[in-house]
Formats: C-alpha cells, structure tokens, sequence
C-alpha cells in the first residue's frame, strides 16, 4: 500500500467521503497477533474460557484493534504527519468472525493556529449494519 | 462494588519507553497496515519523517510499556475480566517514530457510574514526550468496569 498523498484543501468539502475500507473476518489470529503486538495481555480477547468466565459466549476482539482500522482510513487519505486527533467511543463488541468496514466523511473545515483544519466523522461497522465505533479525526490540509 | 472517588486526581508514577522497531513490525502485522513508513526507515525518511514511525494507535501499545502494567486495575481492585474499553481520543503534536525515548505521565482524571452503580467508568488523561521533553500526543482514555454485583441485585 502507498504512503498517502494529502488532497489539497480546496478540492475538500463538507459530505466527502473517504474510500471506504473493508477488512477481512476477524480471526482468533488477528487477536493473538494483536495481543502480542500492542502489548495488551488482558486474556479475555484470546482465550475461550475465560472470557465465559466472566459471562462472554466467546473471545472478542480489543476496542483498539478496531480503532487501529480508523487510523489506517485516516492515513489512507492524508500522511500520519498531518493527522492532528483521532478519538473514538467503542460502542459495540467486535466478535470473531465479524466483517468490519471503515469508513468516513467530512464534516467539517476550520481555522486553528494557523492551519486549516478538516474534521472527519469516522466509524467501524458490522456486517449487519450495527456501527462498534464512532469516533472523529481531525486532519490539517493545504 | 463500589470505585473509590477518592482516587480521582491519582497520578501514576511517569515512566519512559523506547520506540522499537520490531515492536512497530508485529503491530502492523496484526492490523493489517503495510505502507512503508511503518517498516522502512529510507521509505519513512523520503516521506519526510524521522524514521520509521508509529502508527497512530501505536501510543496504546507503547503505554503498555509501563514496567507498572494493570496499576489502574490494582488502584480500583478490579479484575481485568470485568473491564471494557469505553471511549479513546488522542491529540497528535508530531509523529513518534523508532528510537524516540518516550515518557509517558498518567492520571485518573474522573470516575462516576451510570445504572445505578451497574457500570462504572474510569476517565484517564496521558501525556507523551520525547527525550528533550517536547510534547508527542495526549491520550484520554475511558475504562468501563462491569459491576459483578449487579446482576445479583
């Protein structure tokens, strides 16, 4: 995958969406790799029998995983230097198995210190339609 | 189960990691990520950077680089199996790249609970900065605690 190429400012108005991602079926795999990668251990995303211990029907996947694929839209659209926030309220569980699209738009353009500033609703959703985070990103363009 | 609001303002001792590269590699692995930036330092540095950088979410992974992992668990005495992750925001000032010595400051900033004491939620704010002290990102962070006794009542 290339490294983005910012869009110019002038070319960006409100109710643009981005290109929207779709990413294959979580696995039991992408959580291990995740667990290991991100440094959280927390066992209820990996292993079956204690995550029914504690009232789940099976493992599922960490909220940052998911917030990971936000980030990934974001910097699809502009290089990670202009990226400014990305915030996100984790709204559902994100269970294996389950196909996540990411997906964006403009929903604003503003000044600060200086920079021209785009806002961008993002979200992840579930192949029932069911968003499992809404979240914002705030990028700076020329 | 009650959380004690006392702990409200609680600072967590700094601590200081260090931007690794295999830590970056294993990361983009696991969420899918394989733009160059992230993996090759001449990519990363013809891209304008400092070298190969962390991707956005990467400042979650490197606070689990605190040698006092699960404090905010011990400090509430809640089990890790009862806790979700309720809300994440990060303020980006310049990119984290590899070999950075990040020190990262932690505090619990709010904690109050909704259903009548059924779900308790933890606010947490962090501050990132590089080794000459400049400022990398913020984080605010909600923890939700699912309240064992609820279902009881």
């Amino acid at each position: 995958m290339a490294t983005a190429t910012a869009p110019k400012i002038a070319d960006v108005k409100v109710g643009d969406e981005l290109k929207p991602l779709v990413l294959p079926p979580i696995s039991r795999h992408q959580l291990a790799l995740y667990c290991g990668g991100s440094g959280d251990h927390n066992p209820i995303h990996v292993d079956i029998d204690f995550a029914k211990k504690f009232g789940f029907k099976d493992v599922f996947a960490h909220g940052m995983l998911s917030m990971a694929f936000l980030g990934r839209l974001v910097t699809s659209w502009v290089p990670q230097k202009q990226v400014r926030a990305l915030g996100t309220r984790f709204t559902s569980i994100t269970w294996v198995g389950d196909v996540i699209t990411v997906s964006g738009k403009v929903t604003g353009k503003r000044e600060k210190d200086g920079e021209t500033l785009v806002d961008l609703e993002v979200k992840c959703t579930n192949q029932n339609g069911q968003d499992t985070l809404q979240g914002t990103a705030t990028v700076a363009l020329n | 189960m009650e959380l004690d609001k006392k702990l409200i303002g609680h600072e967590f001792k700094p601590f200081t990691a260090t931007v690794e590269a295999g830590k970056i590699k294993l990361f983009c692995k696991a969420i899918g990520e394989e733009a160059p930036i992230y993996a090759d330092e001449e990519a990363a540095k013809a891209a304008g950077y400092r070298g190969i950088t962390a991707p956005l979410t990467f400042l979650r992974a490197l606070q689990a680089d605190d040698p006092n992992k699960g404090g905010l668990l011990r400090l509430l005495n809640v089990d890790i199996g009862l806790i979700l992750h309720g809300e994440q925001h990060f303020e980006y000032y310049a990119p984290v790249v590899v070999g950075d010595v990040v020190t990262c400051q932690e505090k619990v900033v709010d904690i109050y609970d909704k259903k009548g004491g059924a779900l308790w939620f933890v606010v947490q704010e962090m501050e990132m900065k590089d080794q000459t002290g400049k400022l990398l990102a913020k984080g605010r962070g909600v923890t939700v605690v699912r309240n064992p006794d609820a279902a009881k009542k």
